[in-house]
C-alpha cells in the first residue's frame, strides 16, 4: 500500500507542476486557462487520493474520518473546477480579450461578443 | 508534529508551484489573467490543506480544505460576475 | 404536494450527505446523537430554501438508481482515460508551443440543464476543449478549441462520445 500513495504522490506533485508551468507558458487567457484547470484538477485529484488511502490504510475512527473527509474534497474539487473555469472563460470573452491568433471566433459572430457599454474594469495591454 | 514525512514532503512541494503561480498573479497583462492565477492557486492551496492535514495527522485542516474549497469557488463566481458586467 | 416532495426529497439528499460528512463520530463508527440532531435540523433549513431550484427542468430523472450506477462506469471508465490524455496533450503543448486555437459552435442535441452541465463539465477536463457559453435557447455550445481542424464541426468531431454518454446518464 505504501507503494501506491508514493506513486499517487509522484503523479499529483508532477501534474501539479505541470499546471504551473502551463499557466507562466502560454501565450493568452484562454490557454491559460486550458492548462491550469485541466492539470491542477488531475494533480490535486491524485494527491488527494493519497491521503485517502492513507486514512484507510490507517483505519480506525480517525483514520476513516480522514478517508471520508479527503473524498469529500475530492468531490467538491471535481464539481466546481469546471464551472468556475468556464465562468472565468466566458467573463473574460466578455470583457473583450480577444482570443490569441484564433482561426475563427463563433462566439463573437454569434453576438455574444463584448458589449457597446462596457463598464466592466480594463486594463490596456 | 510531522508523523507522515512524504506529505510534508508534497506539500512543501505543492507550496512552491503556488509561488510559481504568484508570478502570474503579479505580471498577468488583464484582470483575467490574475482571476484565472487565483483560481489555480486555490486549487492548489486546498490541495496542499489536505496534504499537510494528513502529515500533521489533524483532521481539523481536513475540514478547513472543505470549506475553502466551497467558499473560494463562490469568490471565483463572483470576480467572473464582476469582470462581466461590473458591480451591478 | 409538488412542492412538499421538493422539499423533503431534498432535505433527504441534504440529510444523506450530512451522514457522509459525520461518519465515525461516535461509537463504534457510528455518529453521534449530536451530530444527527444538527444534521436534521440543517437539512430541514436547506431543503425549505433551496428544494424548489433543485428540480427544475427534468431533475427528477436524477433519481433513478442505474443512473447512478452509469455515472460511476462513466467516471473510472471513459472520463478518466480521457483526462489523463488531455493532460499529456497539455505537456506536449507546453514543451513544443504549438498551438491553433480558435471558438467553434455546434449543437449536441440535449434538452435538460443537467444534460447539459454534465457534457459542459466533461468537455471541459477533456482533451483541447474549454466550454466558453451555452445558449439556452437553442442549446448550442461554444467551445475553444485548441487545436482547430475544422471551423464548422459535429459534435462528434469535438468531444467524442461525450454527448451520447452526457444522453444516457442525465436525460
Amino acid at each position: 500500500m505504501n507503494g501506491l500513495i508514493y506513486a499517487f504522490l509522484a503523479i499529483g506533485a508532477a501534474f501539479n507542476a505541470l499546471g504551473a508551468v502551463a499557466l507562466i507558458r502560454f501565450p493568452d487567457v484562454y490557454t491559460r486557462i486550458h492548462g491550469a484547470t485541466k492539470c491542477t484538477t488531475f494533480g490535486s485529484l491524485f494527491s488527494i487520493l493519497a491521503v485517502a488511502v492513507y486514512g484507510i490504510v490507517q483505519g480506525g475512527g480517525a483514520g476513516g474520518t480522514m478517508a471520508v473527509r479527503a473524498f469529500l474534497a475530492l468531490v467538491f474539487l471535481l464539481l466546481t473546477n469546471p464551472t468556475g473555469s468556464h465562468a472565468l472563460a466566458r467573463a473574460a470573452h466578455r470583457s473583450g480579450i480577444k482570443p490569441f491568433r484564433a482561426v475563427v471566433d463563433r462566439l463573437e459572430e454569434a453576438g455574444h461578443g463584448p458589449r457597446a457599454t462596457d463598464h466592466g474594469p480594463r486594463e490596456t495591454r | 508534529m510531522i508523523v507522515a514525512l512524504p506529505f510534508a514532503v508534497a506539500g512543501l512541494a505543492m507550496l512552491g508551484f503556488i509561488f510559481v503561480c504568484m508570478v502570474r498573479l503579479g505580471i498577468g497583462p488583464t484582470a483575467a489573467d490574475r482571476a484565472v492565477a487565483l483560481d489555480t492557486i486555490n486549487t492548489l492551496v486546498v490541495a496542499t490543506m489536505v496534504l499537510l492535514g494528513a502529515a500533521f495527522n489533524q483532521v481539523v485542516l481536513l475540514d478547513v480544505a472543505l470549506v475553502y474549497a466551497l467558499l473560494s469557488y463562490v469568490g471565483t463566481l463572483y470576480i467572473a460576475r464582476y469582470l462581466e458586467r461590473g458591480l451591478s | 404536494m409538488r412542492r412538499v416532495a421538493e422539499w423533503t426529497t431534498t432535505a433527504l439528499l441534504v440529510f444523506a450527505l450530512y451522514l457522509v460528512f459525520s461518519a465515525f463520530s461516535g461509537r463504534w463508527g457510528l455518529w453521534a446523537p449530536d451530530e444527527l440532531l444538527a444534521g436534521a435540523v440543517i437539512a430541514l433549513l436547506v431543503g425549505l430554501a433551496t428544494g424548489p431550484l433543485v428540480w427544475k427542468r427534468g431533475g427528477w430523472r436524477l433519481l433513478q438508481p442505474q443512473r447512478w450506477l452509469l455515472f460511476l462506469v462513466y467516471l473510472v471508465g471513459p472520463f478518466l482515460y480521457a483526462m489523463a490524455k488531455a493532460n499529456l496533450d497539455v505537456a506536449w503543448r507546453v514543451i513544443t508551443g504549438r498551438i491553433n486555437p480558435g471558438i467553434v459552435r455546434f449543437n449536441p442535441n440535449l434538452q435538460t440543464d443537467v444534460g447539459r452541465t454534465f457534457l459542459a463539465n466533461s468537455i471541459t477536463l477533456t482533451p483541447g476543449t474549454l466550454t466558453m457559453d451555452v445558449d439556452d435557447a437553442t442549446g448550442d455550445f461554444f467551445v475553444h478549441w485548441i487545436n482547430v481542424k475544422d471551423a464548422s464541426p459535429t459534435a462528434d468531431a469535438v468531444c467524442g462520445p461525450f454527448p451520447r454518454w452526457a444522453r444516457r446518464v442525465a436525460e
